[in-house]
């Protein structure tokens, strides 16, 4: 049987909200993949630290401050660092205006989901994003 | 947990009612007799037809229809009573809003002071009655404009305030002997609270002048809004600190707004946000009484503060059963006399969580109906969302219709002119009486459990919210819950060619500057000598307001207080089970 999907759900920067991260930590354990949360107020420094620690293969960013390009920007710089920004696919979920959305895809980020998009397209959306790494790996 | 505490005899259907007609009539009451058989034949006809069941947003079952049988255990004297006389079900003050229209207060606040006080004078000019300050992550959580932690977030989702330098700059021009401030501040209460009372004494406005409400409500952070910087005991501390400080020098200043609003925007059900809320407000009381203050000195300046979401007669019941029950806990466990003492007095927010990123201008309806829901439950306070809100900050257009939503609703269509209007209907008192049994049937849970407190600490409050979310969130999904535009009615949208407010990035830059500045030009040896005496204070036991205020009025920052603070206090080790 194929190994159970690793996924990290972080809420970086000081934005307190995490109905959505949780909502969302919960279908993916439903979906069966192994999920670990962060908690709050993580820096893009120890969510890349705790992804590579916890040996995930996605993290999902959760941010409804308006902080997502800068904080994003950071978090994949961080992964680069350590040679994982390949390996890991990253996805960003929050109050996202959709003119932010292709400058967050340019960063590296594999899927955005902004307010309103069903768990019907997340699950999936990570799901397609891990396999296909793993292919290619 | 609503489920848990149903009530068998309040289910839905027809045998209810049949099987309690028996018993009360003694003869001498003929016309309910006869009444209680023609409810009967009409149950006994309308369920051979078959009724769809129904239940409201809490999952408590509802009846196919709500009759004088519905109150036979509702006493109109004792549960329902007069407005302005407890316990205050049908309002806290007795002609309500057609002595005096509810205040609009639309929360705002971005980028530094000199943009939010130019907002807020604007508001003001439209006809809005008090402000709404809506301040940035960082200074939510004690940290200056120059922080390493806090470079993202400066100016985002509200305005920062480092210093009483930029308290000045916000309330340029605004008379604050004529406008009350609301400040959704929790953590770092105190000190903006100290900062508001110094920009008044400049102002030369004596204190006791002064209205206005601090948020202040630390328990509700821990579970549901994440502005949490200290441990719970030295936060309780603090609160305590500015209630008493507001009860001996700015008496009309609620230093404290209890919320259960983000406790519904973050899932919980209407019942199990009223149940949190007064269980935190219970909590509050009871560390005033333990510091020696008498609760009908303090009790007065405590207020609350809810979402109202979408399921209308719901949260009319919501604030109607809050009045009451509040009343009555306070009547009965503390010994309140003063009716002030036993008042639950509150505002609103409208939009939130309900509000859609699909067809966003569909929120403009659902906002009338919420604010609409708040003015018949008796509100004292009101927020409206702007309909862009699920993805940005409002531009003047938005906020504009947000405004004027409610001033339609206060001057148009006659809601305001009697007092609590749903008063008296069969549905509306009986689902009244019935949010009140089960938010006190939860209220008693978590007192079995230790009280608020070590349940926030072991996670369980935070958990049955987020099991409630997604729950919500799956009912959504499969259609059983309709949401208009999103899973019914919803078509392609198009791309989002708004005009949307744009944040700017020079303004945090310009803010760190103009900290920087006040750093360089304060007397450096009145603000160490304060922040060492706010520093030997808070390993006291006394009110360390004075040290506060002492330090803020010597220019020492929010980040800077707040860091002697956590010295000594240390941070809350947040629960993160899923």
């Amino acid at each position: 049987m194929e190994r159970a999907i690793r996924v990290m759900v972080a809420k970086p920067g000081l934005d307190g909200h995490d109905r959505g991260a949780k909502i969302i930590a919960y279908a993916l354990r439903d979906a069966g993949m192994e999920v670990v949360y962060t908690g709050l107020r993580h820096s893009p420094e120890e969510i890349v630290n705790a992804a590579v620690q916890e040996d995930v293969e996605a993290v999902g960013l959760s941010i409804l401050s308006g902080a997502h390009l800068p904080l994003t920007e950071k978090v994949m710089a961080g992964l680069a660092a350590v040679g994982r920004e390949n390996e890991i696919a990253v996805f960003v979920g929050g109050t996202i205006p959709d003119t932010d959305v292709a400058k967050l895809k340019d960063l590296g980020v594999a899927g955005v989901f902004p307010t309103g998009t069903p768990l019907t397209a997340i699950v999936p959306a990570i799901k397609e994003a891990v396999e296909a790494r793993r292919v290619a790996a | 947990m609503a489920k848990e505490v149903e009530n068998e005899r309040e289910r839905a259907g027809s045998g209810g009612a049949q099987n309690r007609t028996g018993g009360s009539e003694n003869g001498s009451n003929g016309a309910r007799h006869d009444f209680a058989a023609a409810e009967r034949k009409w149950r006994e006809r309308v369920a051979k037809r078959g009724v769809a069941p129904a239940k409201t947003s809490s999952g408590l079952d509802l009846d196919i229809l709500y009759t004088p049988e519905s109150l036979r255990e509702n006493d109109p004297l004792r549960d329902i009573g007069l407005p302005g006389e407890y316990p205050f079900t049908r309002g806290v003050q007795p002609t309500m809003h057609r002595g005096r229209v509810w205040t609009m207060r639309q929360y705002s606040g971005f980028a530094t002071p000199r943009e939010s006080n130019e907002r807020y004078r604007w508001l003001l000019e439209q006809g809005q009655t008090g402000i709404s300050v809506a301040l940035d992550l960082p200074t939510q959580l004690g940290l200056d404009s120059d922080d390493p932690g806090a470079v993202d977030d400066v100016g985002r989702v509200g305005v920062a305030v480092d210093t009483l330098a930029d308290m000045e700059i916000l309330f340029e021009n605004i008379p604050l002997d004529r406008i009350s401030t609301s400040f959704t501040i929790n953590s770092t209460a105190s000190i903006l609270l100290a900062m508001y009372l110094a920009v008044a004494e400049r102002q030369g406005v004596p204190p006791e002048k002064i209205t206005g409400t601090t948020q202040n409500d630390i328990l509700k952070e821990y579970v549901s809004r994440g502005t949490w910087i200290f441990p719970p005991e030295p936060s309780l501390r603090l609160i305590v600190d500015t209630i008493e400080h507001c009860f001996k020098h700015a008496p009309r200043f609620n230093p404290i707004s209890v919320a259960g609003a983000h406790f519904h925007d973050a899932g919980a059900t209407v019942v199990q946000d009223l149940a949190y809320t007064l269980a935190d407000g219970l909590t509050y009381v009871q560390r005033c009484i333990d510091r020696g203050l008498k609760v009908d000195d303090f009790a007065p300046l405590i207020s609350f503060f809810f979402y109202t979401h979408n399921d209308f007669f719901e949260e009319i019941a919501k604030y109607r059963a809050g009045r009451r029950l509040w009343a009555r806990l306070m009547k009965e466990r503390f010994g309140a006399q003063d009716p002030r003492a036993q008042m639950f007095r509150f505002g609103v927010v409208c939009g939130g969580s309900t509000l859609t990123a699909q067809q966003p201008q569909n929120n403009v309806v659902r906002v009338a109906f919420q604010a609409l829901a708040s003015v018949l439950g008796g509100v004292q306070s009101m927020f409206t969302a702007a309909w862009d809100e699920p993805f940005a900050i409002p531009t003047e257009q938005t906020a504009e219709i947000a405004l004027r939503t409610q001033q339609v609703l206060a001057y148009e269509t006659g809601v305001a002119n009697v007092p609590d209007p749903l008063g008296g209907s069969y549905y509306v008192e009986a689902l009244t009486d019935r949010v009140e049994r089960e938010a006190r049937a939860i209220i008693d849970r978590i007192e079995s459990l230790g009280g608020m407190v070590p349940c926030i600490q072991s996670g369980f409050i935070q958990k049955e919210i987020a099991v409630e979310a997604y729950r919500f969130q799956k009912k959504v999904e499969s259609g059983e819950q309709i949401v208009v535009g999103v899973n019914r009615f919803a078509r392609p949208e198009p791309e989002r060619r708004l005009e949307l407010y744009q944040s700017d990035s020079a303004a945090a830059d310009r803010q760190r500057e103009s900290l920087a500045r006040v750093r360089a030009t304060r007397d450096s040896r009145r603000v160490t000598k304060a922040l060492e005496a706010l520093r030997e204070a808070a390993r006291g036991k006394d009110n360390m307001m004075p040290m506060i205020s002492e330090a803020v009025k010597a220019y020492a920052s929010v980040g800077e207080i707040c860091g002697v603070l956590r010295d000594e206090f240390g941070t809350f080790k947040e629960p993160v089970g899923l």
